[in-house]
């Protein structure tokens, strides 16, 4: 690794992806605002205030994390593997002088962008169901893009193991799909029974929607410290755990 | 057509020619090759790979020289590829040492690749950018400077014939133009070394001709190269030296065509007929100076010496040609017949 030589690899995925922009943003941008729409307009009319929020005003942060973790993970499982087997886009890069920590890192900053994009979108979309966002929202963009660090390690991880494109259900189904579920999007966390509160807290989506909320509307009511150092330990894990599979499976 | 592209090559290598022995290749443990330090490109000493149990590559050692052109050829899993990625630090070594323009690889891997262009074998061209932004893209990774590069891509494109396609998707390219791409790609850095793994895989021969034409052209100015092919007419074309490996070790080493009339002969004469008709054909040519091969219903005489007093004895045969022995002759004599299947 040689200082910011990772960037050439993210304008090199920057370039492919200018033009395929439009099938991109649909794909990432779709659900969670159908999700937004479905349940927090379709459901939320009828419901009860949720911690003195509309319910479409609880579940509208938490959908932009949610936005970040999908356009990330898909970004490094499906496209870095594309990349990886199809494309050789890997082999050659590392003819080059960029060796596979500078590949690692350009991936994993690629992934993120692209999931930060996502959720800024689904955040800039909210005023248009009534959602305004406090001032605050800004201090949530480096928490949406170091959600996106991770969803994008763990992505590149599973690409580092995979045998083929169907090894990426696992993922989906095991993982981002539960995490998507139960991370505190659809129902409030705090409330749930302790042991079953305990394992919904650690899960790595949960803090970062709970940062979502409180940085969205401004609400400082709990802790955020550990929420942001468990997340960024968590992350720099997952990278370093990227680097090291994704290593051994290039370099024989 | 070629003008431009021709100024542009022409500082890349040095301005002296070399003839002779260029290469030194053994299996052998303790010759490792001397010469002088500025004039040796690569210098590979007792090189090992083992993969679990199975030795790919068994302690080979070689040397390239400035402006040569060195064909690796080796049946397949012969250890030709294992060998170049162990160069390029793709695959680790399990012994020996590499050193790259007298750097020690892989320690300074960044430095050696930064002058090495890479031909693979392949296609890992970038699909969905065009031919100009593929160079432009690979010419990022080399941290090129902007205002080098225009210049540079648009040097590439004409001497590869490319220019006019220069917006077109990579998909919508044939074989011969991607390959085309890829060597223009290659030479992006303006490389000291040029490796070249099957260059002309897969390509119809007006294609591959072209490929020739402009390796040829790179040659005559001294442009370094590593070259493995399965195409040994290419190789002949190209290769001042060649080295033959198979299960790992380096067979032979030396000048093409030495090698040729040293371990071949001179000429080879095929013959097609009955057994009985090949049994009596093979008695006369006992009186030549030549060994000869039965392979199925066909004799197969290479020559020593000049045999043209048997031509009346084979003009009775059913069929036959008379031809200069080649680089497949000796390469089918030195690996075998057998197929190669892994």
């Amino acid at each position: 690794m040689n200082g910011f030589s990772f960037w050439t690899i993210w304008l090199r995925n920057g370039r492919v992806w200018k033009k395929h922009i439009l099938a991109t943003l649909i794909g990432n941008l779709g659900q969670p605002l159908l999700f937004l729409l479905a349940m927090g307009y379709g459901l939320g009319r009828d419901m009860a205030a949720v911690e003195g929020l509309t319910y479409l005003q609880f579940i509208a942060p938490g959908l932009a994390a949610s936005a970040v973790m999908y356009s990330a993970a898909l970004e490094t499982t499906y496209g870095s593997y594309t990349r990886l087997t199809v494309q050789k886009t890997y082999e050659a890069i590392l003819m080059t002088p960029l060796g596979v920590a500078d590949l690692v890192l350009g991936e994993i900053v690629w992934g993120a962008s692209k999931g930060m994009l996502a959720g800024v979108i689904m955040l800039a979309a909210l005023p248009l169901f009534g959602v305004i966002p406090s001032p605050w929202v800004v201090a949530l963009l480096p928490v949406l893009f170091l959600s996106g660090m991770f969803f994008s390690a763990c992505g590149l991880i599973m690409t580092a193991l995979a045998k083929n494109y169907d090894f990426f259900n696992y993922f989906t189904s095991l993982v981002i799909t539960p995490l998507f579920l139960f991370s505190g999007i659809f129902f409030p966390v705090q409330t749930m029974a302790p042991p079953v509160r305990g394992i919904l807290e650690i899960l790595p989506l949960t803090p970062i929607v709970s940062l979502s909320r409180i940085l969205c509307y401004g609400r400082f009511g709990e802790p955020i410290l550990m929420k942001i150092v468990g997340s960024l330990l968590a992350t720099g894990c997952a990278v370093w755990l990227a680097g090291y599979l994704l290593r051994r499976r290039l370099i024989q | 057509m070629l003008s431009s592209a021709g100024q542009f090559f022409l500082r890349e290598g040095p301005s002296i020619g070399y003839s002779g022995a260029m290469i030194q290749a053994t299996s052998q443990q303790d010759s490792a090759p001397v010469f002088p330090a500025s004039q040796t490109v690569v210098s590979v000493t007792g090189l090992t790979k083992r993969f679990g149990g199975r030795l790919a590559v068994d302690n080979i050692s070689f040397a390239i020289q400035r402006g040569q052109c060195v064909g690796f050829l080796g049946p397949n899993g012969a250890g030709k590829t294992t060998c170049i990625n162990m160069l390029l630090g793709l695959v680790e070594k399990s012994a020996g040492e590499i050193r790259i323009f007298d750097l020690e690889a892989p320690r300074f891997h960044r430095q050696i690749k930064a002058r090495i262009g890479v031909v693979p074998q392949a296609d890992s061209l970038d699909p969905d950018l065009s031919v100009e932004e593929n160079l432009r893209t690979y010419a990022g990774y080399f941290r090129i400077p902007r205002r080098l590069v225009r210049a540079r891509v648009e040097e590439l494109l004409h001497f590869f014939a490319l220019h006019n396609r220069r917006d077109e998707i990579i998909e919508h390219l044939s074989g011969g133009q991607r390959r085309r791409l890829l060597l223009a790609r290659a030479l992006i850095n303006e490389p000291h070394l040029l490796i070249l793994d099957e260059p002309t895989i897969g390509l119809d021969p007006q294609a591959r001709h072209l490929i020739w034409e402009r390796l040829a052209i790179l040659q005559a100015q001294g442009t370094t190269m590593l070259l493995t092919s399965h195409y040994l007419e290419e190789v002949s074309r190209l290769s001042q030296q060649v080295l033959i490996l198979d299960h790992g070790q380096v067979v032979v080493q030396g000048e093409p065509q030495q090698l040729i009339t040293d371990m071949v002969g001179l000429e080879v004469f095929e013959v097609d007929g009955t057994a009985a008709e090949l049994d009596a054909l093979a008695a006369s040519f006992k009186e030549c100076n030549a060994t000869q091969e039965r392979v199925g219903d066909k004799l197969y005489v290479y020559a020593r010496e000049d045999c043209s007093r048997l031509v009346k004895v084979l003009g009775e045969a059913g069929s036959w040609v008379r031809r200069p022995a080649n680089l497949e002759d000796l390469f089918i004599q030195l690996t075998g017949r057998s197929l190669r299947e892994s």
